[in-house]
C-alpha cells in the first residue's frame, strides 16, 4: 500500500514524473505548503523572480527555447492578477505552459479572505484551460491533464488553482501514465484527400508564395517546410512568429511579411496565385485589410491544427486540418511519389518579378550616419553571433528591426511576444531561454522605454548568474508610438518622450553586472565584441541611437498589404 | 458538454469576448449525469455561425455540438405568464389559452397565470393576442431543441 502524499508533495512529485527541470516562480502565503517541498528536494529547481509578470514571462521564453512545457508557480490574489500579462502573452502566441497558483482555503472562498480573487475567472479568457482543484484526490490527474492539454493540440498556457488547505491534506499518490478526456480530442493527421487535393493545386501553380508561420515551429516542421520549399523552388515568406521556419539567409526567403514586411514578401503575397498558408493565421498585422486582400484573385491552402483559424478572416479553398508537422510530411511524400512538377518557365518568370521587388531594397538605411542607426547594432550583432544567437525582444520598433535585421536559420531562435505585444517580455524571456540553453548565446534587443517594465529582473539575472547581452537601443522614445504620431497625429508626440531616464550603465553596475554606453557608430562593433567575450557576465549595452529613425516598409493599419509607405 | 462548475460561464465568457449574441440559452443535466446539454440560440451570417460552432470546440468542456438548423429540427421553449384577470376577461382570456394550447395553473380572483409551450415565436403571438395592460410578469426558459425522426445526438 503507498503511503499518503500532502497536496503539496503530490504537486512537486507531479512536477517530477513531468520531467520538469526548472520552474519559475514567487513564494506567497497560500503556496507555503508548496514552497516547502520545493525546499526539501533537488530534482526541481526554483528560479525566484522579481515580480510574478516576470516568472510567467521566463517560463515562456523557456518554453520557446526548448519545446518544453515552460512551468511557473505564482501565490494567490496579487501573485495571479501579476501574473495574468505573462499568462495572456503566452495564450496568444500558442505557448505550451501550467501555471500554478496558489489560493485561499476552500473555507474561505467567496468570503472576500485576504489575497483572494477569483483565480479561475480573471484567467478564464487568457488560458487554454484552467482548474480550480477542490478535492486533493483528483490533483495528481489535474495536473496530468494540465501538462496534456497544455501541450498538445494547439499549445497554450494551462492554470491549476490549489487552495492551501489542499496543499496540506493528505492522500494516496499515483501519476496516471496517460489520459483519455472525451471533450478533448485534437486531430494531428490531416485529411489525406485535402492533402491531395493541396498537391495538385501547387503542381497547378504559377505564381506561388509559401507563407510560413509560428505554427511551423511550436511543431518542430522546420526541416519539412525548408525541404518542401526547396524542393519546389518556391519563395517563401516567414510570419514575425515563423522567423526561423526557413532559414533567412537563403536566397528563397523573401523575409518577414505583414505591416513592417519587406516589400518583395507583401507584393508577392498580394500578386501570388497560390497561397500556401503554414501554421499561420492571417492576422491584422500580416495581411493588412481583408478586403483589400481579397480583391486579388488566388487560390489558398490552409495549414492549421486550429479549425477556428480558418477561413476566419479569409476565406480559403483547401483547408487542412492537422499538425504542420504530419501534413507537411505527407504533402512532401505525395508529391516525391509524383511525377509532375510545377511550370518551370511560369515559375521563372514569377521569380523574375520577385527579383524586380527586391531591387527596391526596402531595408536601406543611412549606413554613412553619424549617429548610430538602430538596424547597424542589429546587423552588426547578427555578424558577430554569425546568427547563431537566442534573441529575445520587447516590443515596438527595436523588435520590428530585429525581426527585419538579424537572419533567422534555425527555428526556436527568435522569441519574442507577437500577439499580444507585450512591453516588458524581452528580459524575462531571456532569463528562461538561458536556464533552457545554458551555453546559448543570448540577447535581448529592447529599447528605454520596454526595459523598465520589467528592470527588476536584473536582481534575479544577478542571482543566478545569467550572462545576458542586453542591447538597449536607446532613442529616448518610444519609438513606435512616436513613429504613429509623427504618420498620422501630425507630429504631436503626446507622452512618447522617455524622460527622466535613468543612467543604465550606473543601474546595471549597481546590480553587480557591467554596464556600456554607445554613442558613436564606430565604437558599436567594439562595444558588441567585448561584451560576448565576457562570457559570465551580464553586459547591458545602453546605444544611443537616432530619434528619428522609422521602421519600414510600413502598411498602415486598415490599408491592404500593396499599399506601403517606404523609405 | 461536460456537467461541471464554470462550464456554462466559459460558454457564456466566450460569447460576450468575441462579441457574439446570445439570444437565449437554456441548460440542464442530462441522462447521463455526467453532462449537461445546453441549446443556446444565436444569430449571426453563416460565416458567423461557422465560427461560433468552432470557438465553441475549442473549448475542452464542450463534447459536441450541433448546429441544429442545418437539419429538421424540433424546438419547444416554456413560459409562464401572469395577466390580469377580471370580470369578462377571464372568459376571454381562458379561451385564447385554449387556442395556444396552454393552461392556466394558477388563479386568485383578480388573476391568472398561464404555462404555455411552444416555438418562441408562438409564445410572441400569444403576449400580441392578450391586451398588453393585462400582462403582468412573464418569464420564458428559452429555447430547447432536438433533431427530427430517429437521429440522436450521440456522445
Amino acid at each position: 500500500m503507498s503511503v499518503e502524499l500532502t497536496g503539496a508533495e503530490i504537486t512537486i512529485r507531479c512536477l517530477q514524473e513531468e520531467g520538469v527541470h526548472c520552474i519559475f516562480g514567487y513564494p506567497g502565503g497560500a503556496v507555503l505548503f508548496i514552497y516547502d517541498e520545493l525546499f526539501k528536494q533537488d530534482k526541481v529547481r526554483h528560479i525566484l523572480v522579481r515580480h510574478e509578470q516576470a516568472a510567467v514571462h521566463a517560463a515562456d521564453g523557456y518554453a520557446r527555447s526548448s519545446n518544453n512545457v515552460g512551468v511557473a508557480l505564482v501565490t494567490s490574489g496579487p501573485g495571479v492578477t501579476n501574473a495574468v500579462t505573462g499568462i495572456a502573452t503566452a495564450y496568444m502566441d500558442s505557448i505550451p505552459m501550467v501555471i500554478i497558483s496558489g489560493q485561499v482555503p476552500t473555507s474561505a472562498i467567496g468570503l472576500d479572505a485576504f489575497q483572494e480573487v477569483d483565480t479561475v475567472g480573471i484567467t478564464r479568457p487568457c488560458v487554454k484551460h484552467n482548474f480550480l482543484v477542490k478535492d486533493i484526490t483528483e490533483l495528481a490527474q489535474t495536473i496530468k491533464k494540465a501538462f496534456y492539454i497544455a501541450s498538445t493540440g494547439r499549445p497554450g498556457p494551462v492554470l491549476v488553482d490549489i487552495p492551501k488547505d489542499v496543499s496540506q491534506q493528505k492522500t494516496k499518490f499515483a501519476y496516471p501514465d496517460k489520459i483519455t478526456m472525451r471533450s478533448y480530442n485534437p486531430v494531428t493527421k490531416g485529411h489525406s484527400r485535402q492533402i491531395k487535393r493541396a498537391a495538385e493545386l501547387i503542381l497547378s501553380a504559377k505564381r506561388p508564395v509559401i507563407y510560413a508561420g509560428g505554427g511551423v515551429i511550436l511543431s518542430d516542421a522546420a526541416p519539412q517546410l525548408t525541404e518542401l520549399v526547396q524542393m519546389l523552388n518556391f519563395p517563401c515568406t516567414n510570419t514575425l512568429m515563423g522567423l526561423g521556419g526557413y532559414p533567412a539567409t537563403d536566397k528563397q526567403s523573401l523575409g518577414m511579411l505583414g505591416m513592417h514586411g519587406t516589400y518583395e514578401a507583401n507584393m508577392a503575397m498580394q500578386y501570388c496565385d497560390v497561397l500556401v498558408a503554414v501554421g499561420a493565421r492571417f492576422d491584422d498585422r500580416v495581411i493588412g485589410n481583408p478586403k483589400h486582400f481579397s480583391n486579388e484573385n488566388r487560390k489558398i491552402i490552409h495549414i492549421d491544427i486550429d479549425p477556428s483559424s480558418i477561413s476566419k478572416r479569409v476565406k480559403v479553398d483547401v483547408p487542412i486540418v492537422g499538425d504542420v508537422l504530419d501534413v507537411l510530411k505527407e504533402l512532401i511524400k505525395l508529391l516525391k511519389a509524383g511525377k509532375e512538377k510545377p511550370d518551370q518557365v511560369a515559375l521563372k518568370e514569377w521569380w523574375k518579378q520577385i527579383e524586380l521587388w527586391r531591387e527596391r531594397d526596402c531595408l536601406k538605411y543611412d549606413r554613412e550616419s553619424k549617429i548610430i542607426k538602430p538596424q547597424m547594432v542589429i546587423e552588426k550583432l547578427f555578424n558577430i553571433t554569425k546568427g547563431d544567437a537566442f534573441i529575445t525582444s520587447d516590443v515596438g520598433q527595436h523588435q520590428m528591426w530585429a525581426a527585419q535585421f538579424y537572419k533567422f536559420d534555425k527555428p526556436r531562435r527568435w522569441i519574442n511576444s507577437g500577439g499580444l505585444g507585450t512591453m516588458g517580455f524581452g528580459m524575462p524571456a531571456a532569463m528562461g531561454v538561458q536556464l533552457a540553453n545554458p551555453k546559448g548565446k543570448v540577447a535581448c534587443i529592447t529599447g528605454e522605454a520596454s526595459i523598465q517594465m520589467c528592470i527588476q529582473e536584473l536582481s534575479t539575472c544577478k542571482q543566478y548568474k545569467l550572462p545576458l547581452k542586453i542591447v538597449n537601443l536607446n532613442n529616448r522614445y518610444m519609438g513606435m508610438v512616436r513613429q504613429w504620431q509623427e504618420f498620422f497625429h501630425g507630429n504631436r508626440y503626446a507622452e512618447s518622450y522617455m524622460n527622466a531616464l535613468p543612467d543604465f550603465v550606473k543601474l546595471a553596475e549597481s546590480y553587480g553586472h557591467i554596464g556600456m554606453k554607445i554613442e558613436r557608430p564606430e565604437d558599436v562593433e567594439g562595444a558588441l565584441k567585448e561584451a560576448f567575450k565576457l562570457k559570465d557576465q551580464l553586459v547591458f549595452m545602453d546605444f544611443i541611437t537616432d530619434q528619428t529613425e522609422n521602421v519600414f516598409p510600413m502598411v498602415p493599419g486598415g490599408k491592404g498589404l500593396s499599399e506601403m509607405i517606404l523609405v | 458538454m461536460e456537467n461541471e462548475a464554470g462550464a456554462l460561464s466559459r460558454v457564456a465568457g466566450l460569447f460576450s469576448a468575441r462579441g457574439y449574441n446570445i439570444e437565449s440559452l437554456s441548460v440542464a443535466p442530462t441522462e447521463d449525469p455526467t453532462l449537461s446539454r445546453m441549446t443556446v440560440v444565436t444569430i449571426g451570417s453563416d460565416e458567423v455561425v461557422e465560427q461560433v460552432t468552432k470557438q465553441l470546440n475549442k473549448l475542452i468542456e464542450v463534447v459536441k455540438i450541433i448546429d441544429l438548423n442545418e437539419g429538421n429540427h424540433i424546438e419547444r421553449e416554456l413560459m409562464l405568464v401572469k395577466v390580469r384577470a377580471i370580470g369578462s376577461d377571464r372568459e376571454e382570456i381562458k379561451r385564447l389559452v385554449e387556442i395556444f394550447r396552454g393552461c392556466i395553473i394558477d388563479v386568485t380572483d383578480k388573476s391568472y397565470t398561464i404555462e404555455l409551450t411552444g416555438t418562441s415565436s408562438k409564445l410572441d403571438a400569444f403576449l400580441e393576442a392578450v391586451e398588453r395592460s393585462a400582462v403582468l410578469e412573464t418569464v420564458r426558459t428559452g429555447a430547447s431543441g432536438i433533431g427530427r425522426g430517429e437521429w440522436i445526438l450521440k456522445v
